[in-house]
């Protein structure tokens, strides 16, 4: 198992898209390795043949026709969106 | 009828059929309540008076007219605020929610108001369901109707402190490690996680996506069973919801006498489980041996390391999930950003709470580059070790009998340290990883006058057995007639 001394904080908040403050780097560091090192007694169970359940149970894709249902209007679709004008959703510019 | 507010919904229904009371009355009685007691209870973030009123003389025009849906119409029942109700705020007790209102029903909403249930009230959980307390929500701490200086318990604490204090009739929670079951067992209530797939999860607020049920909360066995069969069904629209004939759990409780064969998985009675909980669970195996059933200790080998597994795969389903929270099609955006990158980061720090940021972070580090084998996909593998403990065991018995909880209720505030607060969990995790039904029932008081839990695991896609066996303890005790005085 890796050790949490590894833990980089900056690198995983910036993966996760989260903007931490200085305080919160330092907690969460701190809590985050706690719980890492609870985490590390993973590392004594033999796992050497088993095969990994992303499910309890076997999950297989599931197929449907291709009929058009009944979906959310434009306006429904969009009532939630925090900036939005004349039917589109506003972001900031990402080309120059 | 007195004390119409701490009815079960077999009474209310029979009442609700001779015309007793009407479902305005049952309503306006809740409503009541509600009023009188959430200002201590913060159980509700929210409730719509007007709307409720009108679905309760929609269902009286049903019953008039001959047309009643059956025991569900026109019983309030109460939905945690992570189940959306179309045109109904749906917060998941988060700031990055504290504006969104649902544009669709989730699937239970549509059949829970196909049966005609009165719909009443969000109910306060912990943020995205993560928490053991309902300490985490942005709408300030729920609290527990037995004892107002602790906490009804997590993630769904709302949905049973509004129950536990009949300000509603019935409620649905969601249990991702156990926020059902738990909070039952804080309560004093009947509490149960269907199996994985048996509910659709279509219109649930995803946490975890390959451990999220969602469940009812009730005052009795029976009535659980009656809310369960009310939302339990294939949906197309949940591509993990499971195909199957769905029995009528209400009547197939009659026909269900048992004996049965429990195992006593001696892992769940270990160090940390609180004395007087060790001795209610032991009372009720002593009256199921009383009746004739088969009680057996067996062996659930990887119990230790259940905790760590859930936490890996959990969180890692959780930073995958919570990833759609950008500020940009629905939910909190930052007033000032210097680019999209930038926009997501201040949304996502300025709208999400303290837990919530801890576990994305860790499920981001556990699928990282470098690490995902060590922690993830070793997670996974251990997963399949517990899952065959359980399946082993039932080769030899029908259910498990565990304590709920290895604590009662603690006070607000107690457990800050996040590691200690993840320990509450250790007897629910497991089920959730390995996809089983189970449910929490009351057994018993505290000296201080706190509900205690047992907890009944069932095979998968056996919940009629599983009501079974527990109504054939609730039928011997009372416990779940005494309510908290409020």
């Amino acid at each position: 198992m890796s050790q949490p001394t590894e833990f980089n904080i900056d690198h995983v908040a910036q993966l996760a898209r989260l903007a931490l403050t200085p305080t919160e780097k330092a907690q969460f560091a701190q809590q985050l390795g706690d719980v890492l090192h609870h985490i590390e007694q993973l590392g004594k169970v033999d796992v050497s043949s088993v095969e990994p359940a992303a499910h309890a149970f076997a999950v297989y894709n599931v197929w449907a026709d291709d009929i058009p249902q009944p979906g959310l209007t434009v306006d429904a679709a969009l009532q939630n969106a925090p900036a939005q004008r004349d039917h589109m959703i506003v972001v900031p510019k990402v080309v120059e | 009828m007195a004390d119409l507010i701490y009815q079960p919904i077999t009474q209310l229904a029979a009442a609700l059929d001779a015309k007793q009371i009407s479902a305005v009355e049952l309503t306006q009685a809740v409503i009541a309540r509600t009023k009188a007691v959430n200002g201590r209870l913060n159980a509700f973030n929210s409730f719509d008076e007007a709307d409720a009123l009108a679905q309760a003389g929609a269902s009286d025009a049903r019953r008039a007219a001959g047309q009643g849906r059956g025991a569900l119409d026109g019983i309030p029942v109460g939905l945690k605020d992570v189940i959306a109700v179309q045109g109904q705020p749906l917060t998941a007790s988060s700031r990055m929610l504290a504006k969104f209102v649902s544009p669709y029903d989730a699937t239970v909403t549509q059949q829970l108001k196909r049966a005609g249930a009165v719909l009443w009230g969000r109910l306060n959980c912990d943020e995205f369901a993560m928490g053991s307390s309902t300490e985490n929500s942005a709408f300030g701490p729920a609290v527990n109707p037995w004892d107002l200086t602790r906490v009804p318990g997590g993630s769904s604490g709302g949905s049973a402190a509004a129950l536990a204090a009949g300000t509603t009739v019935a409620t649905l929670g969601s249990d991702t490690g156990g926020s059902i079951r738990q909070p039952a067992a804080f309560c004093g209530l009947v509490g149960l996680k269907p199996t994985y797939g048996l509910v659709s999860r279509f219109g649930l607020v995803a946490f975890a996506s390959s451990l999220d049920q969602i469940g009812p909360f009730a005052r009795t066995v029976e009535d659980a069973a009656i809310v369960l069969g009310a939302i339990a069904g294939h949906d197309e629209r949940d591509s993990t919801s499971y195909r199957a004939t769905i029995p009528n759990y209400r009547a197939e409780l009659g026909g269900r006498r048992g004996p049965w064969k429990l195992g006593i998985p001696k892992e769940y009675f270990a160090a940390g489980l609180d004395p007087e909980i060790g001795a209610a669970v032991e009372r009720a195996i002593a009256f199921y041996r009383s009746q004739g059933c088969e009680v057996k200790p067996v062996s659930l080998p990887h119990t230790q390391y259940c905790l760590d597994t859930y936490y890996i795969i959990a969180t890692a389903e959780a930073s995958s999930n919570l990833a759609r929270y950008d500020g940009i099609r629905y939910g909190h955006r930052a007033a000032q950003a210097s680019d999209l990158v930038d926009l997501y980061a201040r949304s996502r720090a300025e709208g999400f709470g303290a837990e919530v940021k801890r576990r994305i972070i860790l499920g981001t580090y556990v699928l990282s580059s470098g690490y995902y084998d060590a922690y993830y996909l070793r997670a996974q593998k251990v997963r399949t070790l517990i899952r065959e403990d359980f399946l082993r065991a039932y080769q030899e018995v029908d259910a498990l009998l565990t304590p709920t909880s290895p604590i009662p209720a603690f006070k607000i505030g107690e457990k800050s340290d996040p590691l200690a607060m993840y320990l509450c969990d250790i007897y629910t995790i497991g089920v959730n990883l390995a996809g089983l039904p189970a449910l929490s029932v009351p057994c018993g008081f505290t000296s201080g006058g706190l509900p205690i839990g047992m907890q009944l695991i069932g095979q998968p896609f056996n919940e009629s057995g599983l009501l079974a066996i527990a109504q054939a303890y609730e039928r011997a005790h009372d416990w779940h007639t005494r309510h908290p005085s409020l």
